[in-house]
């Protein structure tokens, strides 16, 4: 038996896919607006979103997509507001996330916080064809976004006073790239796991730049290794029998102590070169 | 002549500390006009005051007749911030950045065109940098990355160069190298304003002068002549690294003008 004969690892792979293409995609600019974290943060939110969801009967997805933007767009404020106290107040919204979530489960009848289980660790081997159209959806729309604004994006990441004195619309692009991210944590919620999920923004980021000299490339390579770490991630802990979140982040990690070493070695040879 | 710049009484408080107390500056299309000033006497708070960037506490300022945050014509200004910011280490090369001074004049959703292309190309030779447009900026030394972010400002063909300190910590090269930008951009009639601890090689551009001293304006009008003022007894020389200087650490000749 393969790994394609089975109908819900056929809907993984193409979840896989999906994650593995949009999460490093913006995990970019979120690195380079030195907000590695966000999807930390963001996922610790979308935690009290998915208890609603248990709570009111809703689809887990749906809610926690709206909870994790509006977690989203309190950090953006926080953070354009006052840059001092700024991370205290995000680490006050990550915790009430988190212990929001757990509460709002065990007061739903029926549920307890083992029903959090799938969020917090991904089970992406639950994704049906429903959830596939939804991901699709999500997918799309995040990475429409970011070729229309990518520009813009470039430079409110790099600088935002040079943003600022281009008139680009400094406040709107940072609620922007802050609600992207909150649905990317959400689409890859089922993949990895709203604990894993800021992995797969960051690491092939922190992977592709050991390699890389321009901003574009760095984004496109990475969004190959994203591709690479879930779909082998996938892939391997079907037949290794390992869950399937921890498999891909693991793998993406590896995957950057491998480009770690082969930038040293690739770095040193040029200014070897360069000095001959 | 139309007005580029005019701040009325522009005050600047961050963290309850006054950083600009009342400047009025006016700069006229076509003007050379430096900041001078000792470190923390405001220079750089004025210029992005100036632009808008840094939001005033008080008074007013306007970008050719408009508030900023009624201004819709941003790509008349290019503003060269103190230094390059690396942001979280995502690597960009020095086409990329340069590139990205072309915003103010794209649409959202277009592709970038063959302006855009050869304007970014001249920006970049115009700086002597064309040979390194692939490397990534960090792998530059810190003139040439200085050099990098006026290609950025001049890649958008802007009126007027608004530039915070292109001379600090930048070896003699491209200080040359930069004062003969600023002599094209001055005789194609281009608005700059400029803020400098000292003038060196560009004094001879600047056609204007204003001073500051702990947030206040204390000279505005003809530059100092920089190889007098060095020469003459008693000159306070103030560097980067020494503390937050006092009131006597005023330019000597600023003195010597303000007892004619």
């Amino acid at each position: 038996m393969t790994i394609l004969d089975l109908d819900f690892m056929r809907y993984a792979l193409v979840a896989a896919v999906m994650v593995g293409l949009t999460a490093p995609a913006v995990g970019t600019f979120i690195v380079q607006r030195r907000l590695a974290l966000l999807g930390d943060g963001i996922g610790h939110v979308a935690l009290t979103g998915v208890a609603l969801g248990f709570l009111t009967g809703t689809a887990p997805v749906a809610t926690a997509v709206v909870v994790a933007a509006l977690g989203a767009v309190a950090i953006e404020m926080v953070r354009a507001r006052g840059k001092t106290s700024g991370d205290v107040a995000l680490a006050l919204l990550f915790y009430g996330g988190l212990a929001g979530g757990v509460m709002i489960i065990y007061l739903t009848p029926g549920e307890s916080t083992a029903s959090l289980n799938s969020y917090l660790f991904g089970a992406i081997t639950s994704v049906d064809s429903t959830d596939l159209w939804v991901i699709a959806g999500l997918a799309v729309t995040v990475l429409a976004l970011l070729a229309v604004f990518g520009r813009e994006l470039f430079v409110l990441c790099q600088d935002e006073e040079v943003a600022r004195a281009s008139g680009l619309p400094v406040r709107f692009l940072g609620l922007l790239i802050a609600v992207i991210a909150s649905v990317t944590v959400v689409v890859a919620m089922r993949a990895v796991g709203l604990l894993l999920v800021s992995a797969l923004m960051v690491v092939p980021v922190a992977t592709s730049q050991q390699l890389t000299r321009s901003f574009r490339t760095t984004m496109a390579l990475s969004m190959v290794f994203g591709v690479l770490a879930t779909v082998g991630g996938l892939t391997s802990s079907f037949y290794l029998d390992v869950p399937s979140g921890a498999t891909i982040v693991l793998l993406a990690l590896a995957g950057f102590a491998v480009a770690l070493g082969i930038g040293r070695f690739v770095r040193r040879s040029r200014t070897g070169e360069s000095t001959a | 002549m139309s007005t580029a710049f005019d701040m009325t009484a522009g005050q600047v408080t961050i963290d309850g500390r006054k950083i600009l107390r009342g400047v009025d500056l006016t700069v006229d299309d076509g003007e050379v006009v430096a900041v001078l000033g000792a470190n923390g006497s405001g220079k750089s708070t004025l210029v992005r005051a100036l632009l808008g960037v840094q939001p005033l506490s008080g008074g007013t300022t306007l970008l050719y007749g408009r508030p900023p945050a009624r201004f819709r014509e941003w790509w008349r200004i290019g503003y060269v911030p103190q230094r390059l910011s690396v942001g979280g280490g995502v690597p960009a090369t020095v086409r990329e950045v340069v590139a990205s001074g072309r915003i103010a004049r794209q649409r959202r959703g277009r592709f970038t065109s063959s302006a855009d292309r050869q304007a970014v190309a001249a920006a970049l030779n115009e700086v002597g940098l064309s040979d390194r447009a692939g490397d990534p900026v960090s792998s530059l030394s810190g003139g040439q990355q200085q050099r990098v972010l006026i290609a950025r400002a001049l890649a958008g063909e802007p009126d007027a160069f608004v530039l915070d300190e292109p001379t600090a910590g930048v070896d003699a090269g491209s200080q040359q190298m930069l004062a003969q930008t600023l002599s094209d951009l001055v005789g194609r009639g281009k608005t700059v304003v400029l803020v400098a601890h000292e003038l060196g090689p560009l004094e001879p551009l600047v056609s204007r002068a204003v001073v500051l001293n702990q947030g206040c304006k204390v000279h505005d009008g003809a530059p100092p002549t920089a190889v007098g003022a060095h020469a003459l007894p008693g000159h306070d020389h103030v560097h980067p690294h020494e503390p937050e200087p006092a009131e006597s650490s005023l330019p000597s000749w600023v003195l010597a003008q303000e007892k004619a």
